[in-house]
């Protein structure tokens, strides 16, 4: 699908109150929008809302080869995805030109900074080590996502626990999470993206571009630092010359906006810590609120079944009382045309497989006469009755563990 | 590539103490959320969540064309990596799932695509992606034959029926079955299935699986009923 374009109507208007020191969204030219991190069930996983724009980050591991240029050290592997999900110009498996310089702007603020010791990744030298994989997929595109995707990032692998690892001799040992407690990455510093967006020859400047500014600027420049005042990347793109003063000006600001977030990011990790610690809900559930009319909840409900009654005397007469069970419940099964052909075989797969029924189309067993004649080998199972169920009734604590910052 | 998740010892223990309980996990929806496409949700069935997106009917690339109904698309994304195998299998499920349900035939020539995106997934994965599609669909207007439900039942070692498995439940389960329902007779659309079974397991967790549809159904009715300040 094509992107909608921004008329000239529009894009007049946008300017013109840009000059004006006026947004579209009322904010001030250096503004951010609401933030909010917010942390999954799972290890490394970090939802980061900034305004409507959504990114998703997870971070994943394995034990590999290291590189044969640097046998010492571990590898960090940056993967930004653009799909049709944030925006519907993204088209699924094909990198876009915007995808492609995100992914290399991430990388290099993250890499190239030396934020995360990759030498601790290290299991044994120049053999085994840890490589590492950041998976940022953008959710939603409503600007700015070059912002969103690095706080993402760096709170997930902030975020992020590895399994333990000991070596004797030869011997690596990969303890599992219940066995040992897994270890956080060793995380330097936070380096943040900070982007700033420049219009008319670079004579008016803002922080945090909506989508809608992003398409009328004329230049843009990201600034990337952390909270001990350290540029770690720099990049301008676009048509248009910056006075020095302009840079600083920029880099004083950014100064400001990372010390926020990386306190909001700590404080962030902070309270999932505790919420953790005091076992109380925590993940992504938890935090849809059920007061707004867009949300709605379910309490956990205890589905109640009678007992099947199905006679088992007898091994001759089961396939037999099989049957008929099956014709009783034909309502069910009748449109099935796969499973009335293969009337008495409800295919067995003898070792742990896949088997599917209804998938639609024409059908797909191929290997049908085959699956019979397994099915024929096959001795019956003895069945045991359901057991009765039992309730449970789990009123969930709400903890609301987002930060919010305005 | 593995990402992990903590168990705690003891919240283990109290979740195997209450046996296997048939209880559908607690469900949150969240309509509309995103901004940029036709319907959005984010459903959660207990810690397992997803987002579904859907666009259209809106313009088709033109090797998709049909001209006699819209070309229903479904992309599933994995969180961690890129889309493998398995997951190719997931999205022809799911659209496999959602396309006799969708009445296609009201839009010739044009594209109806469904997007999900795995954000946790903690047990019953397929399940709580084809409810979020569905919920989606709903979202973005689309005209339905009928809605679809999909409740995961997990057939453990000792032959015990879970509902709506968990994580560490379907790791150990002998097999793991998703049921789809349609809404008008509760009536199987799609069997998913891993492992082995027999017959009776299938009929008894069939008949689980299609009363908990129900509350599922009533979960669906509820949420869009909420979104257009209708009250029931």
């Amino acid at each position: 699908m094509r992107e909608t374009p921004l008329s000239n109507c529009e894009r007049e208007f946008i300017l013109n109150n840009i000059a004006q020191q006026r947004r579209l969204d009322g904010r001030n030219a250096y503004d951010y929008r609401d933030l909010r991190i917010a942390f999954g069930v799972s290890l490394g996983c970090c939802h980061v809302e900034l305004g409507k724009t959504r990114v998703l980050a997870q971070v994943s591991c394995e034990v590999g080869d290291p590189k044969q240029t640097r046998p010492h050290n571990g590898v960090l592997f940056v993967n930004v995805e653009l799909s049709p999900m944030a925006c519907p110009a993204y088209e699924q498996g094909k990198q876009s030109e915007e995808g492609i310089e995100l992914s290399r702007l991430m990388e290099r603020c993250l890499k190239e900074s030396r934020c995360l010791d990759m030498e601790s990744l290290c299991i044994v030298s120049g053999e085994k080590a840890w490589h590492v994989r950041v998976d940022i997929h953008v959710l939603n595109h409503e600007g700015n996502i070059l912002d969103c995707s690095s706080i993402a990032a760096i709170s997930a692998l902030a975020h992020f626990r590895r399994p333990d690892v000991s070596v004797h001799g030869e011997e690596i040992t990969i303890h599992t999470l219940e066995e040992r407690n897994p270890v956080p990455l060793s995380l330097h510093h936070m380096p943040l993206l900070v982007s700033f967006t420049f219009f008319s020859q670079g004579k008016y400047m803002l922080v945090d571009p909506s989508l809608k500014e992003e398409k009328v600027m004329e230049g843009k420049m990201v600034v990337g630092m952390n909270k001990h005042r350290e540029l770690c990347t720099l990049q301008v793109t676009g048509q248009m010359l910056l006075l020095k003063d302009q840079v600083l000006r920029c880099s004083s600001i950014a100064v400001t906006k990372v010390t926020k977030i990386t306190e909001l990011i700590h404080q962030a990790l902070e309270n999932d810590k505790q919420a953790r610690l005091r076992g109380d809900k925590h993940g992504f559930a938890v935090l849809v609120s059920g007061d707004k009319v867009t949300s709605n909840r379910l309490p956990t409900t205890e589905v109640s079944v009678e007992k099947t009654e199905v006679s088992m005397e007898g091994q001759s007469s089961e396939e037999d009382s099989e049957d008929q069970s099956a014709t009783n419940n034909g309502a069910d099964i009748s449109d099935k045309p796969d499973e009335s052909t293969s009337k008495s075989s409800a295919v067995h797969i003898l070792t742990k497989g896949v088997g599917m029924i209804g998938e639609g189309g024409p059908s797909t067993w191929l290997d049908l006469p085959q699956a019979i004649e397994k099915q024929q080998k096959v001795k019956k199972r003895k069945h045991r009755p359901a057991k009765a169920e039992e309730e449970e009734e789990q009123e969930s604590s709400e903890e609301e563990e987002q930060v919010i910052l305005k | 590539m593995a990402s992990f998740t903590v168990v705690k010892q003891e919240e283990f223990e109290a979740q195997q103490e209450k046996g296997s309980a048939h209880v559908l996990r607690c469900l949150t929806s969240g309509l509309s959320c995103l901004t940029r496409q036709d319907g959005s949700v984010s459903l959660s069935q207990g810690d397992t969540t997803s987002i579904a997106v859907v666009y259209g009917p809106a313009e088709v690339r033109i090797n998709k064309e049909q001209i006699d109904k819209a070309t229903v698309e479904v992309i599933f994304r994995p969180k961690v990596g890129l889309s493998r195998p398995e997951h190719r299998k997931q999205e022809r499920i799911m659209r496999n799932t959602l396309e006799p349900a969708i009445e296609a035939h009201l839009h010739p020539r044009s594209s109806i695509s469904i997007i999900i995106q795995e954000t946790e997934d903690l047990g019953s994965n397929l399940a709580c992606c084809i409810n979020s599609a569905c919920l989606a669909l709903l979202d973005a207007a689309i005209n339905m034959n009928y809605m679809v439900a999909a409740v995961s039942v997990a057939v453990k070692e000792n032959e015990d029926m879970v509902l709506d498995p968990s994580k560490q439940v379907e790791k150990e389960a002998k097999s793991i079955i998703t049921y789809v329902f349609d809404s008008v007779n509760y009536q199987i659309v799609t069997i998913a299935s891993t492992g082995s079974f027999s017959r009776v397991q299938h009929m008894e967790a069939l008949k689980l699986a299609r009363e908990a549809s129900k509350s599922v159904f009533q979960f669906y009715r509820e949420s869009v009923a909420k979104k257009l300040l209708m009250s029931e």
